[in-house]
Protein backbone atom coordinates (compact mmCIF):
# COMPACT_ATOMS: atom_id res chain seq x y z
CA UNK A 1 0.00 0.00 0.00
CA UNK A 2 1.39 3.36 -0.99
CA UNK A 3 1.79 6.04 1.59
CA UNK A 4 -0.94 8.67 1.46
CA UNK A 5 0.89 11.10 3.69
CA UNK A 6 0.84 14.79 2.81
CA UNK A 7 3.94 15.70 4.83
CA UNK A 8 6.36 15.93 1.87
CA UNK A 9 4.08 18.56 0.31
CA UNK A 10 3.94 20.64 3.51
CA UNK A 11 5.71 23.75 2.12
CA UNK A 12 3.41 23.86 -0.93
CA UNK A 13 0.27 23.37 1.17
CA UNK A 14 1.47 26.05 3.58
CA UNK A 15 2.08 28.54 0.77
CA UNK A 16 -1.23 27.79 -0.95
CA UNK A 17 -3.20 28.29 2.28
CA UNK A 18 -1.31 31.47 3.20
CA UNK A 19 -1.97 32.75 -0.31
CA UNK A 20 -5.72 32.31 0.11
CA UNK A 21 -5.67 33.98 3.54
CA UNK A 22 -3.71 36.96 2.21
CA UNK A 23 -6.04 37.19 -0.77
CA UNK A 24 -8.97 37.52 1.64
CA UNK A 25 -7.19 40.32 3.52
CA UNK A 26 -6.46 41.99 0.22
CA UNK A 27 -10.05 41.77 -0.93
CA UNK A 28 -11.45 43.26 2.28
CA UNK A 29 -8.78 45.90 2.89
CA UNK A 30 -8.35 46.89 -0.73
CA UNK A 31 -5.16 48.46 -1.98
CA UNK A 32 -4.32 49.76 1.49
CA UNK A 33 -2.97 46.29 2.22
CA UNK A 34 -0.36 46.44 -0.54
CA UNK A 35 2.32 47.87 1.76
CA UNK A 36 2.48 44.97 4.15
CA UNK A 37 1.37 42.35 1.63
CA UNK A 38 4.77 42.12 -0.10
CA UNK A 39 6.55 41.62 3.19
CA UNK A 40 3.98 39.08 4.34
CA UNK A 41 4.55 37.09 1.15
CA UNK A 42 8.34 37.36 1.47
CA UNK A 43 8.04 36.14 5.06
CA UNK A 44 5.92 33.15 3.95
CA UNK A 45 8.45 32.35 1.23
CA UNK A 46 11.16 32.36 3.89
CA UNK A 47 9.08 30.08 6.13
CA UNK A 48 8.52 27.76 3.17
CA UNK A 49 12.27 27.82 2.58
CA UNK A 50 12.75 26.59 6.16
CA UNK A 51 10.03 23.95 5.76
CA UNK A 52 11.39 22.56 2.47
CA UNK A 53 14.38 20.65 3.93
CA UNK A 54 12.26 19.54 6.92
CA UNK A 55 9.60 18.03 4.68
CA UNK A 56 12.08 15.86 2.79
CA UNK A 57 13.09 12.67 4.49
CA UNK A 58 15.31 11.02 1.95
CA UNK A 59 13.05 10.30 -1.02
CA UNK A 60 9.45 10.58 0.09
CA UNK A 61 6.21 10.41 -1.88
CA UNK A 62 2.91 12.19 -1.29
CA UNK A 63 -0.55 12.15 -2.88
CA UNK A 64 -0.31 8.47 -3.69
CA UNK A 65 3.01 8.85 -5.46
CA UNK A 66 2.10 11.80 -7.68
CA UNK A 67 4.45 14.06 -5.78
CA UNK A 68 8.04 13.35 -4.82
CA UNK A 69 10.46 15.17 -2.55
CA UNK A 70 14.15 14.34 -2.63
CA UNK A 71 17.48 16.15 -2.27
CA UNK A 72 17.20 17.36 -5.89
CA UNK A 73 13.78 18.87 -5.26
CA UNK A 74 14.97 20.53 -2.05
CA UNK A 75 17.92 22.15 -3.81
CA UNK A 76 15.83 23.48 -6.69
CA UNK A 77 12.96 24.64 -4.49
CA UNK A 78 15.32 26.65 -2.31
CA UNK A 79 16.66 28.34 -5.44
CA UNK A 80 13.18 29.06 -6.80
CA UNK A 81 12.04 30.48 -3.45
CA UNK A 82 15.15 32.65 -3.25
CA UNK A 83 14.59 33.97 -6.77
CA UNK A 84 10.94 34.74 -6.08
CA UNK A 85 11.70 36.49 -2.79
CA UNK A 86 14.46 38.63 -4.31
CA UNK A 87 12.29 39.62 -7.28
CA UNK A 88 9.45 40.59 -4.93
CA UNK A 89 11.70 42.73 -2.75
CA UNK A 90 13.09 44.47 -5.83
CA UNK A 91 9.58 45.12 -7.08
CA UNK A 92 8.34 47.08 -4.04
CA UNK A 93 9.96 50.45 -4.75
CA UNK A 94 9.51 50.10 -8.51
CA UNK A 95 5.80 49.36 -8.36
CA UNK A 96 5.15 52.29 -6.03
CA UNK A 97 7.01 54.73 -8.28
CA UNK A 98 5.42 53.45 -11.46
CA UNK A 99 1.97 53.45 -9.84
CA UNK A 100 1.31 49.81 -10.53
CA UNK A 101 1.49 48.68 -6.90
CA UNK A 102 -1.53 46.49 -6.23
CA UNK A 103 -1.98 43.82 -3.60
CA UNK A 104 -2.43 41.11 -6.26
CA UNK A 105 1.17 41.37 -7.37
CA UNK A 106 2.84 39.54 -4.45
CA UNK A 107 0.03 36.98 -4.39
CA UNK A 108 0.48 36.18 -8.08
CA UNK A 109 4.20 35.72 -7.44
CA UNK A 110 3.34 33.48 -4.48
CA UNK A 111 1.07 31.23 -6.54
CA UNK A 112 3.54 31.15 -9.42
CA UNK A 113 6.08 29.92 -6.87
CA UNK A 114 3.72 27.23 -5.62
CA UNK A 115 3.36 26.13 -9.24
CA UNK A 116 7.11 26.00 -9.62
CA UNK A 117 7.47 23.88 -6.50
CA UNK A 118 4.80 21.52 -7.87
CA UNK A 119 6.73 21.26 -11.14
CA UNK A 120 9.99 20.54 -9.35
CA UNK A 121 8.33 17.78 -7.30
CA UNK A 122 6.14 16.32 -10.03
CA UNK A 123 6.29 12.53 -10.22
CA UNK A 124 3.48 12.05 -12.72
CA UNK A 125 2.50 13.60 -16.05
CA UNK A 126 -0.73 14.98 -14.54
CA UNK A 127 1.13 16.62 -11.64
CA UNK A 128 3.63 17.98 -14.14
CA UNK A 129 0.90 19.58 -16.22
CA UNK A 130 -1.04 21.02 -13.29
CA UNK A 131 2.09 22.53 -11.71
CA UNK A 132 3.22 23.96 -15.02
CA UNK A 133 -0.14 25.59 -15.68
CA UNK A 134 -0.42 27.01 -12.15
CA UNK A 135 2.92 28.67 -12.77
CA UNK A 136 2.19 29.80 -16.32
CA UNK A 137 -1.27 31.25 -15.67
CA UNK A 138 0.18 33.48 -12.93
CA UNK A 139 3.07 34.51 -15.16
CA UNK A 140 0.78 35.52 -18.05
CA UNK A 141 -1.02 37.93 -15.73
CA UNK A 142 2.24 39.25 -14.28
CA UNK A 143 3.60 40.00 -17.76
CA UNK A 144 0.55 42.14 -18.48
CA UNK A 145 0.57 43.68 -15.01
CA UNK A 146 1.16 47.24 -16.17
CA UNK A 147 -2.23 47.09 -17.74
CA UNK A 148 -2.47 50.71 -18.92
CA UNK A 149 0.40 50.44 -21.41
CA UNK A 150 0.35 48.81 -24.84
CA UNK A 151 3.77 47.23 -24.40
CA UNK A 152 3.01 45.37 -21.20
CA UNK A 153 -0.37 44.10 -22.39
CA UNK A 154 1.16 43.08 -25.72
CA UNK A 155 3.88 41.22 -23.82
CA UNK A 156 1.20 39.43 -21.81
CA UNK A 157 -0.78 38.55 -24.93
CA UNK A 158 2.25 37.21 -26.80
CA UNK A 159 3.39 35.23 -23.78
CA UNK A 160 -0.10 33.81 -23.36
CA UNK A 161 -0.54 32.72 -26.97
CA UNK A 162 2.87 31.10 -27.28
CA UNK A 163 2.69 29.68 -23.76
CA UNK A 164 -0.66 28.07 -24.45
CA UNK A 165 0.71 26.66 -27.73
CA UNK A 166 3.62 25.10 -25.87
CA UNK A 167 1.33 23.71 -23.18
CA UNK A 168 -0.73 22.14 -25.95
CA UNK A 169 2.32 20.49 -27.47
CA UNK A 170 3.48 19.28 -24.08
CA UNK A 171 0.05 17.81 -23.43
CA UNK A 172 -0.10 16.10 -26.81
CA UNK A 173 3.27 14.55 -26.00
CA UNK A 174 2.02 13.52 -22.57
CA UNK A 175 -1.07 11.89 -24.10
CA UNK A 176 1.05 9.91 -26.58
CA UNK A 177 3.40 8.78 -23.82
CA UNK A 178 0.44 7.74 -21.70
CA UNK A 179 -1.10 5.81 -24.57
CA UNK A 180 1.99 3.93 -25.63
CA UNK A 181 3.49 3.34 -22.19
CA UNK A 182 0.15 2.71 -20.45
CA UNK A 183 0.95 4.87 -17.44
CA UNK A 184 1.44 8.50 -16.47
CA UNK A 185 3.54 7.70 -13.40
CA UNK A 186 7.24 8.51 -13.68
CA UNK A 187 8.34 5.33 -11.92
CA UNK A 188 6.06 3.31 -14.19
CA UNK A 189 7.53 5.01 -17.26
CA UNK A 190 11.03 4.22 -16.01
CA UNK A 191 10.13 0.52 -15.92
CA UNK A 192 8.53 0.56 -19.37
CA UNK A 193 11.49 2.32 -20.96
CA UNK A 194 14.01 0.06 -19.23
CA UNK A 195 12.47 -2.84 -21.11
CA UNK A 196 14.41 -2.15 -24.31
CA UNK A 197 13.19 -0.74 -27.60
CA UNK A 198 11.16 2.44 -27.70
CA UNK A 199 8.26 2.41 -30.15
CA UNK A 200 7.49 5.13 -32.67
CA UNK A 201 4.49 6.39 -30.68
CA UNK A 202 6.64 6.92 -27.62
CA UNK A 203 9.28 8.73 -29.64
CA UNK A 204 6.63 11.11 -31.04
CA UNK A 205 5.40 11.69 -27.50
CA UNK A 206 8.90 12.40 -26.22
CA UNK A 207 9.57 14.87 -29.05
CA UNK A 208 6.39 16.84 -28.31
CA UNK A 209 7.12 16.79 -24.58
CA UNK A 210 10.66 18.05 -25.14
CA UNK A 211 9.32 20.82 -27.41
CA UNK A 212 6.93 21.96 -24.68
CA UNK A 213 9.63 21.91 -22.02
CA UNK A 214 12.14 23.67 -24.29
CA UNK A 215 9.63 26.48 -24.66
CA UNK A 216 9.42 26.90 -20.91
CA UNK A 217 13.21 27.21 -20.54
CA UNK A 218 13.18 29.43 -23.68
CA UNK A 219 15.61 27.29 -25.65
CA UNK A 220 15.95 27.79 -29.43
CA UNK A 221 13.82 27.15 -31.58
CA UNK A 222 11.12 27.98 -29.01
CA UNK A 223 12.68 31.20 -27.78
CA UNK A 224 10.80 33.80 -29.84
CA UNK A 225 8.64 34.99 -26.95
CA UNK A 226 11.55 35.80 -24.62
CA UNK A 227 12.86 39.17 -25.95
CA UNK A 228 9.39 40.65 -26.44
CA UNK A 229 8.16 39.54 -23.04
CA UNK A 230 11.26 40.78 -21.23
CA UNK A 231 11.07 44.12 -23.00
CA UNK A 232 7.36 44.66 -22.52
CA UNK A 233 6.88 43.33 -19.00
CA UNK A 234 7.62 45.63 -16.04
CA UNK A 235 11.32 45.28 -15.12
CA UNK A 236 10.89 43.48 -11.77
CA UNK A 237 8.60 41.00 -13.54
CA UNK A 238 11.28 40.45 -16.18
CA UNK A 239 13.78 39.88 -13.35
CA UNK A 240 11.40 37.30 -11.90
CA UNK A 241 10.93 35.61 -15.32
CA UNK A 242 14.68 35.38 -15.78
CA UNK A 243 15.29 33.73 -12.42
CA UNK A 244 12.80 31.48 -10.65
CA UNK A 245 10.65 30.11 -13.54
CA UNK A 246 13.78 29.28 -15.56
CA UNK A 247 15.14 27.33 -12.61
CA UNK A 248 11.89 25.46 -12.05
CA UNK A 249 11.48 24.66 -15.75
CA UNK A 250 15.06 23.44 -15.97
CA UNK A 251 14.53 21.28 -12.86
CA UNK A 252 11.43 19.75 -14.44
CA UNK A 253 13.28 19.23 -17.72
CA UNK A 254 16.15 17.46 -15.95
CA UNK A 255 13.88 15.29 -13.84
CA UNK A 256 11.72 14.20 -16.78
CA UNK A 257 14.68 13.44 -19.00
CA UNK A 258 16.79 11.61 -16.40
CA UNK A 259 14.18 9.75 -14.34
CA UNK A 260 11.28 8.50 -16.51
CA UNK A 261 12.85 9.00 -19.93
CA UNK A 262 16.36 7.96 -18.88
CA UNK A 263 15.90 4.65 -20.69
CA UNK A 264 15.32 6.48 -23.98
CA UNK A 265 18.46 8.62 -23.63
CA UNK A 266 19.71 7.49 -27.03
CA UNK A 267 16.56 8.89 -28.63
CA UNK A 268 16.52 12.29 -26.93
CA UNK A 269 20.23 13.05 -26.72
CA UNK A 270 20.53 14.44 -30.27
CA UNK A 271 17.51 16.71 -29.69
CA UNK A 272 19.06 18.17 -26.54
CA UNK A 273 22.45 18.59 -28.25
CA UNK A 274 20.75 20.43 -31.10
CA UNK A 275 18.71 22.82 -28.95
CA UNK A 276 21.70 23.43 -26.71
CA UNK A 277 23.96 24.39 -29.64
CA UNK A 278 21.25 26.50 -31.27
CA UNK A 279 20.51 28.35 -27.99
CA UNK A 280 24.16 29.09 -27.31
CA UNK A 281 24.76 30.41 -30.82
CA UNK A 282 21.59 32.48 -30.98
CA UNK A 283 22.20 33.85 -27.47
CA UNK A 284 25.70 34.88 -28.53
CA UNK A 285 25.00 36.36 -31.96
CA UNK A 286 21.51 37.87 -31.73
CA UNK A 287 22.42 39.89 -28.62
CA UNK A 288 25.17 41.77 -30.42
CA UNK A 289 22.74 44.01 -32.31
CA UNK A 290 20.44 44.81 -29.42
CA UNK A 291 20.08 48.38 -28.22
CA UNK A 292 17.67 47.70 -25.36
CA UNK A 293 19.28 46.29 -22.23
CA UNK A 294 16.27 44.10 -21.38
CA UNK A 295 16.27 42.53 -24.86
CA UNK A 296 19.99 41.96 -24.52
CA UNK A 297 19.46 40.21 -21.20
CA UNK A 298 16.72 38.10 -22.80
CA UNK A 299 19.13 36.83 -25.47
CA UNK A 300 21.77 36.37 -22.80
CA UNK A 301 19.35 34.21 -20.79
CA UNK A 302 18.64 32.12 -23.91
CA UNK A 303 22.39 31.56 -24.21
CA UNK A 304 22.70 30.66 -20.53
CA UNK A 305 19.94 28.06 -20.85
CA UNK A 306 21.90 26.62 -23.80
CA UNK A 307 24.94 26.19 -21.56
CA UNK A 308 22.88 24.59 -18.81
CA UNK A 309 21.45 22.11 -21.36
CA UNK A 310 24.98 20.90 -22.12
CA UNK A 311 24.92 19.20 -18.73
CA UNK A 312 21.65 17.50 -19.63
CA UNK A 313 23.07 16.36 -22.98
CA UNK A 314 25.91 14.70 -21.07
CA UNK A 315 23.20 12.90 -19.10
CA UNK A 316 25.58 11.88 -16.32
CA UNK A 317 25.49 12.58 -12.60
CA UNK A 318 28.34 15.08 -13.02
CA UNK A 319 26.40 16.75 -15.83
CA UNK A 320 23.36 17.24 -13.61
CA UNK A 321 25.60 18.51 -10.84
CA UNK A 322 26.97 21.01 -13.35
CA UNK A 323 23.43 22.21 -14.19
CA UNK A 324 22.63 22.70 -10.52
CA UNK A 325 25.82 24.65 -9.85
CA UNK A 326 25.26 26.69 -13.01
CA UNK A 327 21.71 27.63 -12.04
CA UNK A 328 22.69 28.44 -8.46
CA UNK A 329 25.37 30.82 -9.72
CA UNK A 330 23.20 32.20 -12.53
CA UNK A 331 20.44 33.25 -10.13
CA UNK A 332 22.38 35.93 -8.16
CA UNK A 333 24.04 37.18 -11.35
CA UNK A 334 20.81 37.73 -13.21
CA UNK A 335 18.97 39.18 -10.20
CA UNK A 336 21.85 41.61 -9.61
CA UNK A 337 21.95 42.62 -13.27
CA UNK A 338 18.25 43.37 -13.25
CA UNK A 339 18.71 45.37 -10.03
CA UNK A 340 21.16 47.52 -12.01
CA UNK A 341 18.66 47.88 -14.85
CA UNK A 342 16.07 49.03 -12.33
CA UNK A 343 18.55 51.62 -11.10
CA UNK A 344 18.66 53.14 -14.62
CA UNK A 345 16.27 55.98 -14.03
CA UNK A 346 16.58 59.60 -15.11
CA UNK A 347 14.37 62.32 -13.66
CA UNK A 348 12.03 59.66 -12.38
CA UNK A 349 11.66 57.87 -15.75
CA UNK A 350 13.06 54.45 -16.60
CA UNK A 351 15.62 54.36 -19.40
CA UNK A 352 16.48 51.05 -21.03
CA UNK A 353 18.95 51.83 -23.82
CA UNK A 354 22.43 50.32 -23.59
CA UNK A 355 23.87 53.68 -24.66
CA UNK A 356 22.30 55.23 -21.58
CA UNK A 357 24.94 53.43 -19.52
CA UNK A 358 27.74 55.47 -21.09
CA UNK A 359 30.07 56.91 -18.49
CA UNK A 360 28.09 55.48 -15.60
CA UNK A 361 31.38 54.75 -13.83
CA UNK A 362 31.80 58.47 -13.19
CA UNK A 363 28.21 59.37 -12.38
CA UNK A 364 27.16 56.21 -10.48
CA UNK A 365 30.40 54.40 -9.53
CA UNK A 366 28.85 51.83 -7.18
CA UNK A 367 26.24 50.61 -9.64
CA UNK A 368 28.77 50.59 -12.50
CA UNK A 369 31.18 48.48 -10.47
CA UNK A 370 28.46 45.96 -9.60
CA UNK A 371 27.25 45.76 -13.21
CA UNK A 372 30.85 45.31 -14.39
CA UNK A 373 31.24 42.40 -11.96
CA UNK A 374 28.06 40.77 -13.29
CA UNK A 375 29.08 41.29 -16.92
CA UNK A 376 32.54 39.81 -16.36
CA UNK A 377 30.93 36.93 -14.49
CA UNK A 378 28.39 36.26 -17.25
CA UNK A 379 31.20 36.32 -19.78
CA UNK A 380 32.83 33.57 -17.71
CA UNK A 381 36.02 35.33 -16.72
CA UNK A 382 37.85 33.72 -13.79
CA UNK A 383 37.76 33.93 -10.82
CA UNK A 384 34.16 35.20 -10.83
CA UNK A 385 31.21 32.91 -10.15
CA UNK A 386 30.16 32.59 -13.80
CA UNK A 387 33.49 30.95 -14.64
CA UNK A 388 32.85 28.14 -12.17
CA UNK A 389 29.38 27.61 -13.57
CA UNK A 390 30.82 27.09 -17.05
CA UNK A 391 33.67 24.95 -15.71
CA UNK A 392 31.32 22.51 -14.00
CA UNK A 393 29.24 22.33 -17.20
CA UNK A 394 32.04 21.83 -19.73
CA UNK A 395 34.05 19.23 -17.77
CA UNK A 396 31.29 16.55 -17.71
CA UNK A 397 30.56 17.23 -21.39
CA UNK A 398 34.18 16.45 -22.25
CA UNK A 399 34.14 13.38 -20.00
CA UNK A 400 31.01 12.18 -21.81
CA UNK A 401 32.80 12.60 -25.14
CA UNK A 402 30.70 15.52 -26.37
CA UNK A 403 33.70 17.39 -27.75
CA UNK A 404 31.81 19.29 -30.48
CA UNK A 405 29.30 20.56 -27.96
CA UNK A 406 32.00 21.73 -25.54
CA UNK A 407 34.01 23.43 -28.31
CA UNK A 408 30.94 25.25 -29.66
CA UNK A 409 30.07 26.23 -26.09
CA UNK A 410 33.48 27.77 -25.46
CA UNK A 411 33.50 29.54 -28.84
CA UNK A 412 30.03 31.01 -28.37
CA UNK A 413 30.97 32.21 -24.89
CA UNK A 414 33.85 34.08 -26.52
CA UNK A 415 31.40 35.73 -28.94
CA UNK A 416 29.07 36.53 -26.04
CA UNK A 417 31.95 38.11 -24.14
CA UNK A 418 31.95 40.83 -26.83
CA UNK A 419 28.61 42.30 -25.82
CA UNK A 420 29.15 41.81 -22.11
CA UNK A 421 32.47 43.62 -22.29
CA UNK A 422 30.99 46.32 -24.52
CA UNK A 423 28.76 47.32 -21.60
CA UNK A 424 31.80 47.55 -19.33
CA UNK A 425 33.59 49.63 -21.97
CA UNK A 426 30.60 51.95 -22.30
CA UNK A 427 30.45 52.49 -18.57
CA UNK A 428 34.16 53.03 -17.98
CA UNK A 429 35.59 54.61 -21.11
CA UNK A 430 32.81 56.62 -22.78
CA UNK A 431 31.82 60.19 -22.08
CA UNK A 432 29.24 60.38 -19.33
CA UNK A 433 25.59 61.02 -19.96
CA UNK A 434 23.53 62.78 -17.41
CA UNK A 435 23.78 60.57 -14.30
CA UNK A 436 21.07 58.26 -13.07
CA UNK A 437 18.81 59.31 -10.20
CA UNK A 438 20.22 58.66 -6.76
CA UNK A 439 19.65 57.05 -4.40
CA UNK A 440 18.46 53.95 -6.23
CA UNK A 441 16.46 52.72 -3.25
CA UNK A 442 17.44 50.86 -0.12
CA UNK A 443 16.14 47.41 -1.12
CA UNK A 444 17.78 47.60 -4.53
CA UNK A 445 21.15 48.67 -3.11
CA UNK A 446 21.13 45.85 -0.59
CA UNK A 447 20.29 43.22 -3.19
CA UNK A 448 22.85 44.67 -5.56
CA UNK A 449 25.57 44.63 -2.91
CA UNK A 450 24.76 41.10 -1.71
CA UNK A 451 24.65 39.54 -5.18
CA UNK A 452 27.80 41.37 -6.30
CA UNK A 453 29.74 40.23 -3.23
CA UNK A 454 28.53 36.65 -3.76
CA UNK A 455 29.52 36.69 -7.43
CA UNK A 456 32.91 38.22 -6.68
CA UNK A 457 33.90 36.04 -3.73
CA UNK A 458 32.30 32.73 -4.64
CA UNK A 459 35.73 31.32 -5.55
CA UNK A 460 36.85 31.58 -1.90
CA UNK A 461 34.78 28.54 -0.91
CA UNK A 462 32.89 26.81 -3.71
CA UNK A 463 32.82 23.49 -1.81
CA UNK A 464 29.56 23.88 0.20
CA UNK A 465 27.48 24.70 -2.88
CA UNK A 466 29.16 22.13 -5.12
CA UNK A 467 28.82 19.50 -2.39
CA UNK A 468 25.10 20.16 -2.00
CA UNK A 469 24.66 20.12 -5.78
CA UNK A 470 26.47 16.78 -5.97
CA UNK A 471 24.20 15.31 -3.27
CA UNK A 472 21.14 16.64 -5.09
CA UNK A 473 22.30 15.21 -8.42
CA UNK A 474 22.99 11.79 -6.93
CA UNK A 475 19.43 11.72 -5.55
CA UNK A 476 18.22 11.77 -9.16
CA UNK A 477 20.40 8.81 -10.07
CA UNK A 478 19.06 6.68 -7.22
CA UNK A 479 22.08 7.36 -4.98
CA UNK B 1 -15.88 -1.03 -40.74
CA UNK B 2 -14.82 -1.22 -37.13
CA UNK B 3 -13.87 2.11 -35.55
CA UNK B 4 -10.64 1.42 -33.68
CA UNK B 5 -7.98 3.27 -31.75
CA UNK B 6 -6.18 4.33 -34.92
CA UNK B 7 -9.24 6.24 -36.16
CA UNK B 8 -9.52 8.21 -32.95
CA UNK B 9 -5.83 9.00 -33.00
CA UNK B 10 -6.07 10.17 -36.60
CA UNK B 11 -8.98 12.48 -35.83
CA UNK B 12 -7.12 13.87 -32.84
CA UNK B 13 -3.95 14.37 -34.87
CA UNK B 14 -5.89 16.20 -37.60
CA UNK B 15 -7.61 18.46 -35.06
CA UNK B 16 -4.30 19.14 -33.32
CA UNK B 17 -2.62 20.04 -36.62
CA UNK B 18 -5.56 22.31 -37.48
CA UNK B 19 -5.08 24.05 -34.15
CA UNK B 20 -1.38 24.64 -34.78
CA UNK B 21 -1.99 25.89 -38.33
CA UNK B 22 -4.76 28.09 -37.02
CA UNK B 23 -2.27 29.83 -34.75
CA UNK B 24 0.42 30.33 -37.36
CA UNK B 25 -1.53 30.96 -40.56
CA UNK B 26 -4.22 33.18 -39.11
CA UNK B 27 -3.50 36.87 -39.80
CA UNK B 28 -6.84 38.27 -38.80
CA UNK B 29 -7.96 38.07 -35.24
CA UNK B 30 -6.58 37.02 -31.87
CA UNK B 31 -9.93 35.42 -30.97
CA UNK B 32 -9.26 32.85 -33.70
CA UNK B 33 -5.97 32.04 -31.96
CA UNK B 34 -7.85 31.41 -28.72
CA UNK B 35 -10.19 29.07 -30.60
CA UNK B 36 -7.22 27.26 -32.12
CA UNK B 37 -5.68 26.75 -28.68
CA UNK B 38 -8.97 25.29 -27.49
CA UNK B 39 -9.03 22.98 -30.52
CA UNK B 40 -5.54 21.70 -29.67
CA UNK B 41 -6.48 20.95 -26.08
CA UNK B 42 -9.66 19.15 -27.15
CA UNK B 43 -7.67 17.07 -29.63
CA UNK B 44 -5.49 16.02 -26.72
CA UNK B 45 -8.61 15.08 -24.79
CA UNK B 46 -9.81 12.82 -27.61
CA UNK B 47 -6.40 11.19 -27.53
CA UNK B 48 -6.53 10.68 -23.77
CA UNK B 49 -10.04 9.27 -23.69
CA UNK B 50 -9.36 6.96 -26.65
CA UNK B 51 -6.22 5.63 -25.00
CA UNK B 52 -8.06 5.30 -21.71
CA UNK B 53 -10.79 3.16 -23.31
CA UNK B 54 -8.25 1.15 -25.26
CA UNK B 55 -6.07 0.42 -22.23
CA UNK B 56 -9.01 -0.12 -19.86
CA UNK B 57 -7.36 2.36 -17.51
CA UNK B 58 -9.17 5.29 -15.87
CA UNK B 59 -6.15 7.58 -15.51
CA UNK B 60 -6.55 8.92 -19.02
CA UNK B 61 -10.10 10.09 -18.32
CA UNK B 62 -8.99 11.72 -15.08
CA UNK B 63 -6.26 13.47 -17.02
CA UNK B 64 -8.88 14.66 -19.52
CA UNK B 65 -10.91 16.17 -16.65
CA UNK B 66 -7.86 18.10 -15.47
CA UNK B 67 -7.20 19.30 -19.00
CA UNK B 68 -10.80 20.51 -19.35
CA UNK B 69 -10.66 22.40 -16.08
CA UNK B 70 -7.33 24.05 -16.78
CA UNK B 71 -8.35 24.89 -20.36
CA UNK B 72 -11.28 26.84 -18.96
CA UNK B 73 -8.99 28.80 -16.64
CA UNK B 74 -6.59 29.39 -19.49
CA UNK B 75 -9.33 30.72 -21.77
CA UNK B 76 -10.54 33.06 -19.02
CA UNK B 77 -7.07 34.52 -18.51
CA UNK B 78 -6.47 34.77 -22.24
CA UNK B 79 -9.69 36.71 -22.78
CA UNK B 80 -8.91 38.98 -19.82
CA UNK B 81 -5.50 39.86 -21.24
CA UNK B 82 -7.09 40.37 -24.64
CA UNK B 83 -9.60 42.85 -23.18
CA UNK B 84 -6.78 44.78 -21.50
CA UNK B 85 -4.87 44.82 -24.77
CA UNK B 86 -7.91 46.04 -26.72
CA UNK B 87 -8.43 48.92 -24.29
CA UNK B 88 -4.89 50.14 -24.88
CA UNK B 89 -4.54 49.48 -28.58
CA UNK B 90 -8.08 49.66 -29.92
CA UNK B 91 -7.61 46.62 -32.17
CA UNK B 92 -7.10 42.89 -31.81
CA UNK B 93 -5.80 42.15 -35.30
CA UNK B 94 -2.84 39.77 -35.24
CA UNK B 95 -0.80 41.91 -37.62
CA UNK B 96 -1.06 44.85 -35.20
CA UNK B 97 0.72 42.90 -32.46
CA UNK B 98 3.96 44.63 -33.40
CA UNK B 99 4.90 47.34 -30.92
CA UNK B 100 7.96 45.32 -29.97
CA UNK B 101 10.14 43.77 -32.65
CA UNK B 102 13.62 42.43 -32.95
Amino acid sequence: MESLTLMPALPEIFLAVIGMVLLMFGVFQGDASRHWMTWAVVASLVVAGVLVPQAADGRSLAFGGLFVTDAFAVFMKELALLGAALALIMATGFNERERIARFEFPILVLYATVGMMMMISANDLIALYVGLELQSLCLYVLAAFRRDTVRSSEAGLKYFVLGALSSGMLLYGASMIYGFAGTTRFDGLTEVLMGGDVGLGLVIGIVFLVAGLAFKVSAVPFHMWTPDVYEGAPTPVAAFFASAPKIAAMALFVRVMIEPLGGAAAEWRQIIVFISIASMLLGAFAAIWQTNIKRLLAYSSIGHMGYALIGLAAGTEEGVRGILVYLALYLPMVVGTFACVMGMRRQGRMVEGIEDLAGAARTNPGMALALAIFMFSMAGIPPLAGFFGKLYIFLPAIEAGLYTLAVIGVLSSVVAAYYYLRIVKLMYFDDPNEGFDRPMGRELSWILAATAVFTLFFFVSPEPLVGRAAAAASALFGG
Amino acid sequence: MEIGLAHYLTVAAILFALGIFGIFLNRKNVIIILMSIELMLLAVNINLVAFSAHLGDLVGQIFAMFVLGIAAAEAAIGLAILVVYFRNRGTIAVEDLNVMKG
